[in-house]
């Protein structure tokens, strides 16, 4: 059983007790424990099920790597899936459930998947499920949506808060042990600012585990905290390295101390001169059967229990391992009073110190052996043992209640390899290390990262140490400081005898054991399915990885990289680094969506755009549609009327009597200089440079390729100067596309622009009594004769500074009022005002829509979609035949763009008046090459018509304008076929005498 | 995520700040010129690897263009220089030449005049 120690505990407070829950049940655990810990010091060995198999899953790691002792945390909105039990500070009142079971932990049906394990093997999706068809649906399928998925998804919004924080360091060290802290302060003492980073609660990494270096730590953590330019960061775990030293953090704030309204994770956004990554070692596990049995465990994880925490995972506790590491465990098992009946090592006749130590104290070591397997189910019970070069026959067996393994260890080279830092492999230690000559580079071409400690490969405690302290140094002198060689104890010679290379355990595994041998625990991928996949044609260590899923799930193969591509150069009779390592990508473990979010989530998700009048609106019953960032008013619905009742009462009240729209949204650009006007003739598909000042005019603007990109109109302030209109979508990057073009092309060009949006409020007063309305607060001539359509002027109108363009967007008679936008509330104020004997409502978005079409006016967006020419609308006379070039003139003379089979903009009229549907398509007879009905058309508008009462609406038809007349098929998503007519898009007042008076 | 030395104000500039607009120095075509020519210009990019002639707009910032010299393997910036030229300048080259002895510019593309 595993149990807590009586006495001990480095990390452990045990005068503050914490209560817990795990399935329901109430445990308990101390502060400075982990919710592995807890569990393991409750004996509660078994903590999950497997992912494809279900099968019973203990801890086996007590870190980052851990692939089986996944959590579902916390209720309600605070619920979160997949959390590590290994890396969970424990806290009063923690809520943990285990995962991927039913209907218990205890007893599970899914466990049969076991039986059906063949089924399962490498590659099953792709092979398994092609056949027959019939299959998918009704037996496949539901199956996958049962069992697929690791946890549970959260079911409302999250209700913890994120955020997100901005650093500018010298050197950034990720990884806060011995190296880390020697290699801060090398670099600190050169002159350099230094952040020290460490992913766990505690300083000094496994150093206090496995070496003397306690008081080392501890001085140094107080030299440091004394610098000023050291900032030292616990449980920020460094997520991702990017181009020119741009390093992710991912800060854990209050994981181990819920507490409401304060944020919970913070992802760190750091741009680093340097980084050193002091990110040590993971032990890798070995393979053999029944490596997945509750109970065994790498061996450096159960002695972290052990010393950190005063957890025992077993009473008795058979070590297996390849290397001398490995009797560190042993040592300190038997130094806490725990059994070690048996070592079973690899190898023959190790003569390390170590292995000298455990034999002087008695412990049996069965050399040049294998664990052949393991008995038990939901916990270990026994080990059986057999000759390291047997097929798996077993010569004896052993009763333990733990087994520790220890297949030797795998620098963490994350950080070196995410932006492109190359690996060597290491023979002797069989592990992938940092290439010095192949770092990846910044800006100025110099490498920008550099690994200390363990994570270089330096493995041994005084070793790793003395690397850390020289990373640091040299990460300085990359910053053109001085930094001498750092000083230190010297590391002590080398003790340990050679590890020897063992993949498969016994070497010559049969059938049998081979598919009961785990290399990925969480994906439940076996040494079976990657030499299935070998056999089977996979040479690519990354196709082999999708293959088989190895290395694929939440944990990222920490564990199971190395001995899957060791298993896989063997099937392929390869080495090791001709197959290589399938790529490191950040981050280094899952982070919380939310930290990704941070802020922005809720009224911050995006900035808001105001217009002035925004506040009336909102006092005034506004529906709101989003526009870009901006809100626009949809309608104004008035009490006990639909939205939609309000729109059609908002279109006939400014057909009949007079409307106002807040347009403050529309884009408006200045551009002036002597050489606007040839500008803008480049610009617009029509000539601009003609325009008399005083006079407006409507343009088209278009791309290099041809295609229609915005619309609106030009007022000629002066000789020099043009005021542009633009889309309200289109202010900006019509504004940078004019930039563009300037900056870039025509730079000789004299032409300045200026956006203007935000500075003019601008109102839209349209209908029959709007010139009435103006004429009511004065100041102005507002006569057809001095201010006729296409016209504008400028003066005070009732006292405000007004700019007036007598332009139409509805076909009623029409003025658009600018002002600026400070006086834009108390404008809009005063025309409501003074406009309500006269009839004056507000009108909103979709009732300028509706108007629009009614006169069958093209809108940006709605006729066009990125593929569509001014010819293909119909809009010829806007386009000069006079000017020899303009931006896209060239690309609409290409044989695309003028073959007469484009579809063309025409009006569709519903038989029956019905509405039809937005974007519905006209079929025309036969079928296409994918067996799709062929179309002739689409339709880009449509709307219901309130003034025509029925429906109305525009479309691009193959040949339109000379099919006048013929009747189109549209289906509908609902199964009826709308049948329309093809008529002229302009539906309402064709002569345009309304806007005209 | 890059950093980019703004030669408009001097700004050392996050990626963030910036937008990219593709690759440097074409030579605009407009009427008159050929379907294949006109093809050329639009479309036909030779996306190398290695040295790489780009353009950026310092968007969140002061709103310029420029040009920028950069390697799209090793993320090394040789230089970035005023968008008013048809081409890498003399310093430009020389940058480049620093690191790639034996480079030339790729047929189409001419140093800018001085
Ligand atoms: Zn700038």
């Amino acid at each position: 059983m595993s149990q807590r120690l009586a006495t001990g505990g480095r990390l452990i407070d045990r005068s503050q007790p914490r209560s817990f829950t795990f399935n329901g049940k109430t445990l308990q655990g101390y502060a400075g424990d982990t919710l592995a810990s807890a569990l393991l010091g409750a004996d509660q060995m078994l903590v999950g099920r497997s992912f494809k198999y279900h099968r019973p899953r203990g801890v086996v790691a007590s870190g980052a790597e851990e692939p089986n002792a996944l959590m579902n945390m916390g209720e309600g909105e605070l619920f979160e899936p997949n959390q590590r039990a290994t890396t969970t500070e424990l806290f009063e009142g923690l809520i943990a459930r285990s995962q991927n079971h039913w209907p218990s932990l205890d007893y599970d049906i899914g466990a049969l998947n076991q039986l059906a394990a063949p089924f399962f093997s490498a590659g099953f999706y792709y092979k398994t499920f092609i056949h027959p068809r019939a299959a998918w649906k009704h037996l496949f399928e539901p199956f996958i949506r049962k069992s697929a998925g690791l946890g549970q998804a959260p079911k409302g919004a999250d209700g913890d808060i994120y955020e997100h924080y901005y650093a500018h360091v010298d050197v950034l060290v990720i990884g806060g042990g011995i190296a880390g802290l020697r290699a801060a302060h090398a670099a600190a003492s050169a002159g350099a600012r230094v952040l020290v980073i460490e992913q766990s609660a505690t300083w000094g990494g496994r150093a206090p585990v496995d070496d003397d270096f306690a008081s080392e730590i501890n001085a140094l953590v107080a030299e440091l905290a004394a610098m000023d330019d050291v900032q030292m960061r616990l449980r920020l775990m460094g997520a991702g390295v990017y181009d020119h030293g741009f390093v992710t953090g991912y800060e854990r704030l209050r994981d181990h101390a819920p507490k409401p309204g304060a944020p919970r994770h913070r992802l760190w956004k750091i741009r680093a001169q340097q980084v050193v990554s002091c990110t040590g070692a993971i032990e890798r596990p070995l393979s053999f059967a029944g490596n997945d049995r509750p109970g065994v465990m790498l061996a450096s994880a159960m002695r972290d229990y052990v010393v950190n925490h005063a957890v025992a995972p077993g009473q008795r506790t058979v070590l297996v391992t390849n290397n001398d590491d490995g009797y560190r465990t042993v040592l300190c098992l038997l130094d806490h009073g725990l059994e070690v009946p048996l070592v079973i090592d690899a190898r023959r006749n190790p003569e390390g110190t170590l292995a000298a130590k455990a034999r002087a104290r008695g412990v049996t070591i069965r050399d040049g052996y294998a664990a052949a397997g393991v008995r038990g189910t939901k916990r270990v019970t026994g080990i059986e043992i057999c000759p390291i070069e047997g097929s798996g026959g077993a010569v004896d067996t052993v009763e333990c209640d733990a087994v520790a393994m220890s297949g030797g260890w795998s620098p963490v080279v994350h950080f070196y390899s995410h932006c492109g830092g190359k690996l060597l492999w290491d023979e002797a230690g069989a592990f992938f290390y940092p290439d010095a000559a192949k770092p990846p580079l910044n800006q100025s071409g110099a490498g920008f990262v550099r690994c200390g400690g363990a994570a270089n490969g330096a493995l041994q405690g005084a070793e790793a140490a003395q690397c850390g302290g020289q990373a640091g140094a040299e990460a300085a002198r990359a910053l053109g400081l001085t930094a001498p060689v750092p000083s230190g104890p010297a590391p002590e010679p080398q003790a340990e005898a050679p590890l020897m290379p063992v993949w498969v355990m016994p070497l010559n595994a049969d059938y049998h054991r081979r598919s009961h041998t785990w290399l990925d625990f969480q994906n439940d991928v076996k040494l079976s399915d990657v030499q299935l996949a070998a056999r089977e044609g996979y040479e690519s260590v990354e196709h082999t990885k999708r293959y088989t899923t190895l290395g694929m799930a939440t944990d990222q193969g920490k564990l199971s990289n190395i001995n899957g591509l060791a298993v896989l150069s063997d099937a392929l009779d390869a080495s090791i680094p001709q197959v290589g390592t399938t790529t490191f990508r950040p981050p280094y473990t899952p982070i919380s969506l939310g930290s990704i979010a941070g802020e922005a989530r809720g009224d911050t998700f995006q900035p808001l755009r105001r217009t002035p009048m925004h506040d009336w609106h909102e006092a005034n019953g506004v529906h709101w549609e989003p526009v870009g960032h901006w809100r626009r008013p949809y309608a104004y619905p008035r009490s006990g009327e639909t939205v939609e009742q309000a729109v059609h009462r908002e279109v006939k009240n400014t057909r009949e009597a007079l409307g106002l729209l807040d347009a403050s949204t529309l884009g408006k650009i200045l551009v002036t200089g002597p050489d606007a006007g040839k500008f803008l003739d480049m610009l617009y598909t029509n000539m601009m440079s003609s325009l008399k000042p005083g006079r407006c005019r409507y343009g088209l603007m278009c791309n290099e390729n041809g295609f229609l990109m915005d619309d609106g109109v030009v007022a000629r302030l002066d000789e020099n100067s043009f005021l542009v209109h633009t889309t309200s979508g289109g202010a900006e990057h019509i504004h940078a596309h004019m930039e563009d073009w300037l900056q870039c092309e025509w730079w000789d060009w004299q032409v300045h622009t200026v956006n203007l949006t935000e500075e003019y409020a601008q109102i839209a007063v349209v209908g029959p009594h709007a010139r009435k309305l103006l004429e009511k607060l004065g100041g102005m001539d507002f006569s057809a004769e001095n201010l006729p359509f296409m016209g504008w002027a400028e003066g005070q109108i009732g006292g405000f500074d007004t700019r007036v363009f007598r332009i139409s967007f509805s076909g009623e008679l029409s003025f658009e009022v600018a002002v600026p936008a400070a006086q834009g509330a108390a404008f809009w104020d005063r025309l409501v005002k003074e406009g309500a004997d006269l009839g004056l409502m507000p009108y909103g978005t979709e009732a300028l829509h509706i108007l629009r079409a009614e006169k069958g006016f093209i809108m940006i967006g709605d006729e066009t979609d990125g593929t569509v020419i001014p010819q293909d609308l119909g809009l010829h006379w806007a386009i000069s035949k006079k000017k020899t070039d303009y931006l896209g003139k060239r690309a609409q003379e290409r044989p695309h763009m003028t073959d007469p089979a484009r579809w063309k903009l025409v009006g569709l009229e519903t038989i029956s008046g019905a509405v039809l549907p937005d974007g519905a398509y006209a079929t025309a007879p036969g079928y296409n090459a994918n067996d799709q009905r062929n179309t002739q058309g689409r339709v880009t508008s449509t709307y219901y018509s309130p003034t025509l009462e029925r429906g109305i609406a525009m479309g691009l038809v193959l040949n339109g304008p000379d099919r006048m007349g013929e009747v189109l098929n549209f289906p509908g998503t609902n199964g009826q076929i709308y049948r329309a007519r093809i008529v002229d898009p302009v539906f309402y007042d064709k002569e345009g005498a309304k806007q005209n008076v | 995520m890059l950093i980019l030395t703004c030669p408009n104000c001097g700004i050392a500039c996050d990626e963030t700040e910036l937008t990219p607009g593709g690759v440097a120095h074409l030579e605009r075509s407009g009427p008159g010129a050929s379907d294949a020519e006109f093809e050329d210009y639009l479309f036909m990019r030779s996306n190398p690897k290695g040295v790489h002639f780009e353009r950026w707009r310092h968007s969140s910032g002061c709103g310029k263009w420029f040009h920028a010299a950069r390697d799209t393997a090793t993320m090394q910036v040789f230089a970035t220089y005023s968008a008013q030229v048809t081409g890498p300048t003399a310093e430009v080259l020389t940058a480049i030449r620093a690191k790639y002895p034996d480079y030339t510019l790729p047929e189409g593309l001419k140093e800018a005049r001085p």
